[in-house]
């Protein structure tokens, strides 16, 4: 800012000449050009533009110039404190993009360096499984049932047609809970949560159940006694084994592709009538092997299909312990083992590894659903 | 059931064209579960023919005896060759079976004309197991004298059979028979069935030289039908036709007489068991009835039996000589003097069989049907085919039948004639329906409205209209129902429980942890191990009766066990540092009080389902944790960081902070914990469960690495605190104020119940009070530390003046001291 001209003396105003006043500005100019970082540049800024600056003391000048002269002056003053400021913000700008580029370039690491501090942990495939197979259903209108896996026998075997001589009680070898008589068994599927689903509920009845079931085979490659089950129930008006195939065609198409079919041959199961074992058509080569003895298929040993589980019917028999009347209802059941739907989905050879609790195993799987 | 193709062929014109694969299939869609289909001697290929054995010169110069054999194989094959042969089981003049060289027998074996012994062989005479037609290596195959020599052997020794092997279900009895899967393959093939379950062998007429054995049955219901033929003059000498032995080694049963082979023979045949007697060790007649109880028998296996009352036995006038549809007493046993038989032929009850079969522990070709069960009318039928084999093969003169039968009917089930098609969501007409069950054996009365079928006497598993339903939509087709959807399923979508457990599960594995499945089966040793009190709940009161392992008979009542099995696995095969969890059910209580069953014909009353689920222990889900070795390895960036107690608590606050639960961190004992780093877990007063590092000693005994850490928490009891839908908070956007204080507290003072204290004592304006460092040393007196926190204050309406916020860290110190003798650091 410059103040009023209290002591004019012409002589000193030869400073606003416009000689005078180009000869600061190329001076400024030589000085910012020069100006080889950002700390001389701070000087050179205070040295041409600070209020010290032969610029600044000149324009103190022009009040006293004679009114003529002050509109020129000042215009010419302008230009040359533009011109000074223009430069040294370019100035400042270009060295603080080589300062940046200086440091940052310093500050360079290898990106590629292992970053491994936390792995992330995995969830038991079979889990993950019976989640991705209650979703098909959840979304089908389905609820997800649940029972205890220590259970009246009468609720796994009785309740199911299962009359306590029948020889369809040897099929399955069953755990006891001490004593023989208490009546109290490991469930040895989960067929007895339809029981609970029927005797909890309300018709109509759409439940999936997931679930432990226990047997008393040894552990080898292809035995656990100890493994799941997904069990689905139907009961309402006027349902039919047509309904049962649809089901079961849309589940398979959810699990393993559009197109994939489903095959039903018929079977025996005492809470089921009819009873049907379930086929899978093979999603790897959709039954392509059969006829090309060159390309076998390994999933389903070129056979096109796969035993996935059983099904049928609901017998009267059951809705009648159940007090649900066959007249008027009619239900449909399915269920199948998780662990061999793993093994030929996901490619598992060996039982014990889901068994075992590798954590490399399990890892491998993560968060899959 | 083991069945031979070619001897269904004999009651079914399957088309020449099918093999045992196509057979197989058409059965599979039938419902019977065809596993395998064998064919015998498979490997078998090229000249295998008769011969005839002329001459046999003994070496004895090697080993072993050696035999230099002329045998004639007919003129087109090169007439006499001469053979070398190690068995010993024929003579001159028996007629064998010779693979010439170019043969191949199974395995790839290629015979030639090869210099052995000093002679040059020409041929090879061959044992079952050498064609591959069985297991047994007695010696070479001897045929009947009557096949021409140098004709093909292979059809006579079975070389090419194929053998269908059926996983019979228990409700299709009729198909552990030729008789029953015949009948379903003349259904599946349309052709025409000649049931030789209806046709009574011709018998000469009773010999009247001496009386037939007489019967009788105490029990009606367990024996409804009981017969016995007499024959006498029986060659006990007499050996079965190779047909008969062969088909019967190719059903998977082990020739043993004549007398014994046609019981065999007729029950795989027809499906009726029957028991042959020594009438000579027989004493009177024979009946069927109960034992008495305390008596014993020892069976055809020799095992003494202890008999109970509830038992059907066979016995004669001493006593037991049979359990019923079981097995044979070994007093009474056909014999290689046997000269009079007593062939029993009966119907048994299938429950009677299954409950003895299992007191047993005993389970037999006979007791299998039986349990499944037999035809009600064939034993008459069964036994006459089976005495016209004994005395067209063994000889001897019938001497007659005795009987008694109670009253038989067949029964009838009505049948709306739409409902096959109904259930099956398809049109059936009347017509497939009456013909379809006419296939199966049923009679069928059209003439009302509802169709009145009549279940063929070897359809025992037939007893509702729905087994009729079944039977005609599977004959039908179950290719044929088409496929449609249900329209009005409506569901909830899932539990607050169900959802919690993937939220969990997720998290867990987010943050580095790896979800094991453990077996619930746990013993003695791992309650010791974990050095659990001898009250303590983790002790399982749940017992199995028939445990897999029996040091591990109890159902879990605590996931630790399991975990720590996993850890040593993984540590076993190197896996040295891990977070694994288990999220599963365990047991808390034992069982309840014994109910008796309810009926099966109506609903259960509430009481009696009550009181069947209060019979059951108390189960719910539980969490636990187990942490071992390195949290962090040592990378480029920093050292290793082991797990430490710490965050074994951690992750039981990000649980609680998934279910949307305030946890309660107070000092915990533990008997499995170090005393001194083990966390009580709490919602409210409601202890949830246990964190911390495991006792040394439990590391010790489990061979766990040292510091292992352990978490373990009620599951149920977090889903009951975690709210359905949690409450917006009230966020304020008026400035927030910091200040730091640092209050020295004695060592046994907890952090939490300081922390506790200037919560209190600061009031409603602190928004936040966090521990960010501890400090032990010489600026603080021994035996107490310094605790810095970082206090937030903040007010919803207003910015807070300095005089307020003053006043509210004064009374937070304050508290500090007050309860907890606290100072001030730096005051």
């Amino acid at each position: 800012m410059s103040g009023p001209n209290t002591s004019f003396d012409p002589k000193q105003v030869s400073a606003l000449s416009a000689e005078s006043v180009d000869f600061v500005v190329s001076e400024a100019l030589l000085a910012i050009r020069a100006a080889s970082d950002l700390v001389t540049l701070k000087e050179v800024r205070l040295a041409h533009a600070g209020d010290r600056s032969p610029l600044s003391l000149a324009n103190r000048e022009i009040g006293a110039l004679p009114p003529a002269a002050k509109a020129e002056a000042g215009k010419r003053m302008g230009i040359a404190r533009g011109q000074i400021k223009e430069a040294l913000d370019l100035r400042e700008s270009e060295l603080q993009d080589a300062r940046d580029s200086a440091v940052l370039t310093q500050e360079t690491v290898d990106v590629t360096l292992p970053v491994d501090r936390t792995a992330l942990g995995g969830r038991h495939p079979l889990t993950t499984l019976m989640e991705r197979i209650c979703d098909v259903f959840i979304a089908m209108g389905y609820d997800v049932a649940e029972g205890p896996e220590v259970e009246a026998d009468w609720v796994n075997f009785d309740a199911l047609n299962v009359p306590p001589d029948h020889p369809a009680r040897t099929m399955q070898d069953t755990f006891y809970v001490e004593s023989p008589e208490s009546g109290v068994v490991l469930r040895t599927q989960t067929s007895p949560i339809q029981i609970r689903a029927m005797l909890d509920r309300e018709v109509p009845i759409y439940v999936v159940a997931p679930g432990r079931v226990f047997r008393t085979d040894e552990l080898d490659a292809t035995h656990t006694p100890v493994f799941h089950q997904v069990e689905g129930l139907a009961v309402d008006v006027g349902l039919t084994m047509a309904d049962l195939k649809g089901t079961l065609d849309h589940f398979a198409q959810s699990m393993f592709g559009e197109g994939i079919r489903t095959r039903l041959r018929p079977s025996y199961f005492p809470f089921t009538e009819p009873s049907a074992e379930i086929d899978l058509q093979c999603f790897v080569c959709r039954g392509e092997s059969i006829n090309h003895p060159e390309k076998p298929c390994r999933t389903c040993g070129s056979e096109g299909w796969i035993e996935w589980g059983g099904c049928g019917m609901v017998n009267p028999r059951v809705l009648r312990a159940v007090g649900i009347d066959s007249e008027r209802y009619r239900g449909f059941a399915f269920g199948m083992g998780i662990e061999r739907t793993l093994m030929f989905r996901n490619g598992v050879t060996d039982m014990r590894d889901m068994v075992e609790g590798d954590i490399r195993f399990t890892r491998a799987f993560g968060l899959e659903s | 059931m083991r069945a031979p193709v070619s001897w269904l062929r004999e009651f079914v014109e399957i088309p020449a064209d099918q093999d045992g694969r196509a057979i197989a299939e058409k059965l599979i869609y039938a419902g019977l579960e065809v596993e395998t289909v064998e064919c015998l001697g498979a490997g078998v290929v090229g000249p295998l023919v008769v011969g005839k054995v002329v001459s046999i010169e003994e070496l004895t110069e090697f080993k072993k005896p050696i035999r230099w054999c002329q045998v004639d194989v007919g003129a087109d094959n090169g007439g006499i060759r001469g053979v070398i042969c190690g068995a010993r089981n024929f003579y001159q003049g028996d007629l064998v079976v010779v693979a010439l060289p170019g043969t191949e027998l199974p395995g790839g074996f290629k015979i030639a004309q090869r210099e052995t012994y000093g002679k040059v062989s020409d041929g090879m005479i061959c044992s079952a197991s050498e064609l591959g037609l069985g297991d047994d290596h007695d010696g070479i195959i001897i045929l009947s004298p009557n096949f021409g020599i140098g004709i093909d052997a292979k059809p006579i020794v079975g070389v090419g059979e194929e053998i269908l092997d059926i996983a019979v279900t228990p409700d299709r009895g009729y198909a552990l028979s030729i008789r029953g899967i015949a009948r379903e393959l003349s259904i599946a093939y349309g052709v025409v069935f000649a049931d030789p379950g209806l046709a009574l062998a011709d018998l000469p007429a009773p010999a009247a030289t001496s009386k037939p054995i007489q019967c009788a049955s105490d029990d009606e219901t367990g024996c409804a039908l009981f017969t016995v033929r007499t024959i006498r003059g029986f060659n006990p000498k007499a050996e079965s036709p190779s047909w008969m032995t062969k088909r019967l080694v190719a059903s998977g049963m082990r020739p043993v007489s004549l007398a014994v082979d046609v019981t065999n023979y007729v029950m795989l045949e027809l499906g009726q068991p029957l028991h042959a007697f020594d009438i000579d060790k027989l004493q009177g007649s024979i009946r069927a009835g109960h034992a008495a109880e305390g008596t014993t028998l020892e069976t055809l296996d020799h095992v003494v039996r202890n008999l109970s009352s509830d038992d059907l036995v066979i016995l004669d006038d001493r006593g037991p000589i049979g359990l019923a549809g079981t097995m044979g007493g070994f007093a009474t046993e056909i014999d290689d003097d046997t000269t009079s038989i007593a062939l029993e032929a009966a119907h048994f009850d299938d429950g009677a069989i299954a409950r003895m079969a299992r007191r047993h522990k005993l389970s037999s070709e006979a007791s299998r049907r039986f349990e499944r069960g037999v035809d009600r009318v064939l034993a008459p039928y069964a036994s006459a085919r089976a005495t016209a084999l004994l005395l067209e093969f063994g000889g001897g003169d019938y001497v007659g039948m005795t009987a008694v039968e109670a009253p038989y009917a067949p029964t009838v089930i009505a049948l709306k004639a739409s409902e096959p098609g109904a259930i099956a969501g398809m049109e059936i007409p009347q017509s497939t329906v009456i013909d379809l069950l006419h296939a199966i054996g049923c009679e069928i009365d059209a003439s009302t409205e509802l169709l009145q079928v009549e279940v063929p006497s070897w359809r025992s598993d037939i007893t509702d209209a729905v087994n009729l339903v079944e039977e005609v939509i599977r004959l039908v087709g179950y290719d044929e129902v088409p496929s449609t959807l249900p329209t009005s399923a409506v569901g909830h979508g899932l539990s607050l429980s169900q959802r919690l457990r993937r939220r969990v599960g997720m998290t867990l594995a987010a943050r580095g942890g790896v979800e094991v499945l453990n077996y619930p089966f746990v013993g003695e040793a791992e309650f010791d191990a974990l050095r659990l009190e001898a009250d303590d709940d983790r002790r399982s009161k749940v017992r199995l009766a028939n445990p897999l392992n029996d040091e591990q008979p109890y159902v879990r009542a605590s996931l630790l066990p399991g975990l720590i099995a996993a850890a040593r696995r993984n540590l076993s095969r190197g896996n040295d540092d891990f977070f694994i969890f288990e999220l599963g059910s365990v047991v808390r209580s034992g069982l309840g009080t014994l109910v008796a069953r309810p009926s099966v014909t109506q609903r259960p009353s509430e009481d009696e389902w009550s009181a069947l689920n209060a019979m059951l222990p108390q189960q719910a889900s539980s969490l636990a944790v187990l942490l071992s070795g390195n949290q962090q390895l040592q990378t480029w960036s920093g050292p290793a960081r082991r797990y430490e107690w710490s965050d074994a608590i951690e992750i039981a606050r990000v649980i609680a902070d998934v279910a949307g639960v305030a946890l309660t961190v107070t000092t915990g004992n533990d008997s499995s914990f170090h005393p001194g780093r083990c966390a009580r877990l709490c919602i409210g007063d409601q202890q949830v469960g246990t964190a911390g590092e495991l006792h040394p000693r439990v590391i010790e005994t489990l061979g766990l690495p040292v510091r292992a850490c352990a978490l373990e928490l009620d599951f149920d009891v977090l889903v009951q605190h975690s709210p359905q839908a949690r409450k917006a908070p009230s966020v304020s956007a008026q400035p927030v104020a910091k200040e730091d204080i640092a209050l020295i507290v004695m060592d046994e003072i907890p952090t939490a119940q300081v922390q506790q204290a200037i919560v209190d004592g600061a009031g409603e304006l602190l928004e936040s009070a966090r521990l960010f460092d501890v400090y032990r040393g010489q600026q603080v007196p021994v035996g107490s530390r310094s605790l810095a926190f970082a206090l937030r204050f903040r007010a919803h309406d207003r910015t807070l003046d300095a005089s307020e916020i003053a006043a509210s860290r004064e009374a937070a110190i304050q508290m500090a001291i007050t309860r907890h003798g606290a100072t001030l650091r730096g005051a």
